[in-house]
């Protein structure tokens, strides 16, 4: 049989492996002790809310893998996709660690339920390509969303917990990708045509509304001071990033009122919008149906 | 007349064509039909298994999938990249596919309807599409060996993966390991036809033989494909549904039973069970990507007037 790897490994390579085998683990070597002074359950949750973050929105951002505009897209999303589900997973599996009551990432991905989701509700509304939106929806939740994010990173960089530091550490640059992935296409959607200016518009509009939460700080974060950042800090920097890229597309910031919380509880609190539901049924269906499968 | 003598005489010898070569008409029609072929293959092959990304039923799992459906996606854009090479154009091909013209592997015309099919696909999908692939990065013409190279490579990782799920699955509950049977029995059968119909009725395969586009004919290569297969089901715990399936000591090989050609030619016809399906996802997302891209081309041309 012909082998047509043993051109491709590299020197000393394992010829039946295509990729060689010199991966190592994300986070090799991080101490993963709990911080002193900190509380369990406030790094359970606060580890969920980043978690969730990213599972929720790879979800979302997956259901485009096949219905892209064009193959380029295709690979692009779900490129990011990947990212925010590899943050995903470090999270989950930091949350399931510091509980330590024997759960793991795909417990806390598949067997909770909605009210114990804590991700904001701006990653589970549907933004296409799904009837709620489209690909300019998508976009605009992108650059919302890795500005906010990036920015949060960045700051998480000096966590005292060296896991979160060492996740934002690697998330940073993916995050960086994204805005910048994201920024590309609203310039080329606000400057393409007339049509395409105004999804861009509608866009933005649409996932404006959501925009208030992301700043909102929670009493997790509060009581987590040295290891959470407060999203509060962030937003000055996170409105100029946006506003910069607006400019250069020549587009006003959305004026939109924003949707409102439950007795001022939202996302973090575990109050989500209806979307919620639906996108976790499909998510965790085959995993809940067939308890005691191994995968 | 000496510059196709010449041409015979760089393939005969092994060498590779280039674009820049000169080429007989035929030879630079078969290789773009033939690539733009594959290259559908790989974007309606990502179909299938995108159905279950959203249902993955665990977190690596589901980035494994997900990765998988988008090396087709970078597979596909190589070999359309390849086509164009040869003068093909890219946004043409599409239209070709998205108004059925042009045809793409059958099996993808086939449901994925539990989560052991990732695997099975995997594992006999992806492990006939090896076999057939595998003598292409020798093929004749140069950009096409090339995009086959780093397909191949990505393919036997898929496999790998294929093959490791259903490992897992086939030690895990007893409702798993009757999943994983139910998908080899729904898949095998499709799989052998993936390496086209016997050679007495290969149109193409004595030119494309002298060419040295093609380097085996579709019996050798199932052949090659039932030989490999049988011991990895034997460890998996599986049974192949083909009761005539034995191996043959004079012949050195494994004899198997009648494919059923009639379901064959049906599927390629376009009477198979997903078939209008597939082309018409596929026709739905480039139009409602269409604005998009005439958004990106508008922005580009814009940027290029205001750069003069």
């Amino acid at each position: 049989m012909d082998n047509a790897y043993e051109a491709l490994a590299d020197e000393g390579e394992e010829k039946h492996w295509a990729f060689g085998t010199g991966f190592t683990a994300a986070l090799t070597g991080v101490d993963r002790a709990l911080p002193a002074g900190v509380e369990r359950a406030d790094l359970v949750v606060y580890c969920l809310m980043l978690g969730d973050d990213a599972l929720i929105h790879a979800q979302r951002l997956a259901e485009w893998c096949s219905r892209a505009p064009e193959l380029e897209e295709d690979v692009a999303l779900a490129n990011i996709a990947l990212d925010l589900l590899g943050q995903a997973r470090l999270l989950l599996s930091r949350a399931a660690e510091v509980e330590d009551a024997g759960r793991d990432e795909d417990a806390l991905a598949y067997l909770r339920d909605e009210r114990e989701f804590r991700n904001v509700r701006l990653v589970e509304i549907d933004c296409g390509p799904g009837p709620g939106g489209d690909f300019a929806t998508t976009i605009a939740r992108l650059l919302v969303f890795s500005s906010w994010r990036l920015a949060v990173f960045q700051r998480l960089t000096a966590s005292a917990d060296p896991v979160l530091a060492a996740v934002a550490a690697k998330g940073i640059k993916e995050l960086a990708y994204h805005r910048d992935h994201a920024a590309q296409w609203v310039l080329r959607l606000a400057g393409g045509t007339d049509y395409s200016r105004e999804r861009m518009i509608a866009g933005l509009t649409q996932v404006w509304a959501y925009t208030d939460e992301l700043f909102t700080t929670h009493p997790v974060e509060t009581a987590l001071g040295g290891v959470a950042v407060d999203p509060a800090d962030v937003r000055a920097e996170v409105a100029e990033v946006l506003d910069t890229v607006l400019s250069a597309a020549e587009l006003d910031r959305p004026e939109v009122t924003q949707v409102a919380a439950l007795a001022g509880r939202a996302g973090r609190d575990g109050v989500h919008t209806q979307a919620l539901g639906h996108l976790l049924a499909e998510l965790q269906h085959v995993a809940r149906s067939m308890p005691g499968a191994v995968w | 007349m000496d510059l196709e003598r010449e041409f015979e005489r760089v393939v005969a010898a092994e060498h590779r064509v280039e674009p820049r070569d000169w080429m007989p008409d035929g030879y630079r029609k078969t290789l773009v039909r033939q690539i733009a072929q594959h290259a559908h293959s790989e974007i309606i092959g990502m179909q299938p298994e995108g159905n279950w990304i959203g249902r993955a039923p665990s977190l690596r799992r589901k980035a494994i999938l997900l990765a998988k459906v988008q090396d087709e996606a970078g597979h596909g854009l190589y070999l359309y990249a390849a086509a164009e090479t040869l003068g093909a154009d890219r946004a043409e091909l599409t239209r070709n596919l998205v108004e059925g013209r042009q045809k793409y592997s059958s099996i993808f015309n086939y449901p994925t309807l539990t989560f052991a099919d990732v695997g099975v696909i995997g594992w006999l999908v992806d492990g006939a599409a090896i076999c057939n692939q595998v003598p292409l990065c020798r093929t004749s013409y140069g950009p096409y060996a090339r995009a086959m190279i780093r397909v191949c490579k990505e393919e036997s990782f898929h496999q790998r993966q294929g093959y490791e799920l259903l490992m897992t699955m086939m030690r895990g509950t007893p409702a798993q390991r009757e999943m994983v049977q139910d998908a080899v029995d729904r898949w095998w059968w499709p799989s052998l036809m993936m390496f086209g119909p016997p050679d007495a009725e290969s149109a193409n395969t004595e030119q494309s033989m002298r060419w040295r586009i093609k380097r085996h004919t579709n019996d050798e290569l199932r052949q090659r494909f039932v030989d490999m297969t049988v011991p990895q089901a034997e460890r998996l715990g599986v049974t192949l549904p083909d009761p005539a399936l034995a191996w043959n000591a004079e012949r050195g090989h494994h004899d198997f039973g009648e494919i059923d050609w009639a379901e064959f030619w049906r599927v390629v016809k376009g009477d198979g069970p997903c078939n209008a399906e597939r082309v018409a996802h596929r026709r739905q997302a480039h139009e409602d990507g269409a604005w998009v891209r005439e958004a990106a081309a508008a922005y580009a041309a814009k940027k290029r007037e205001r750069a003069v």
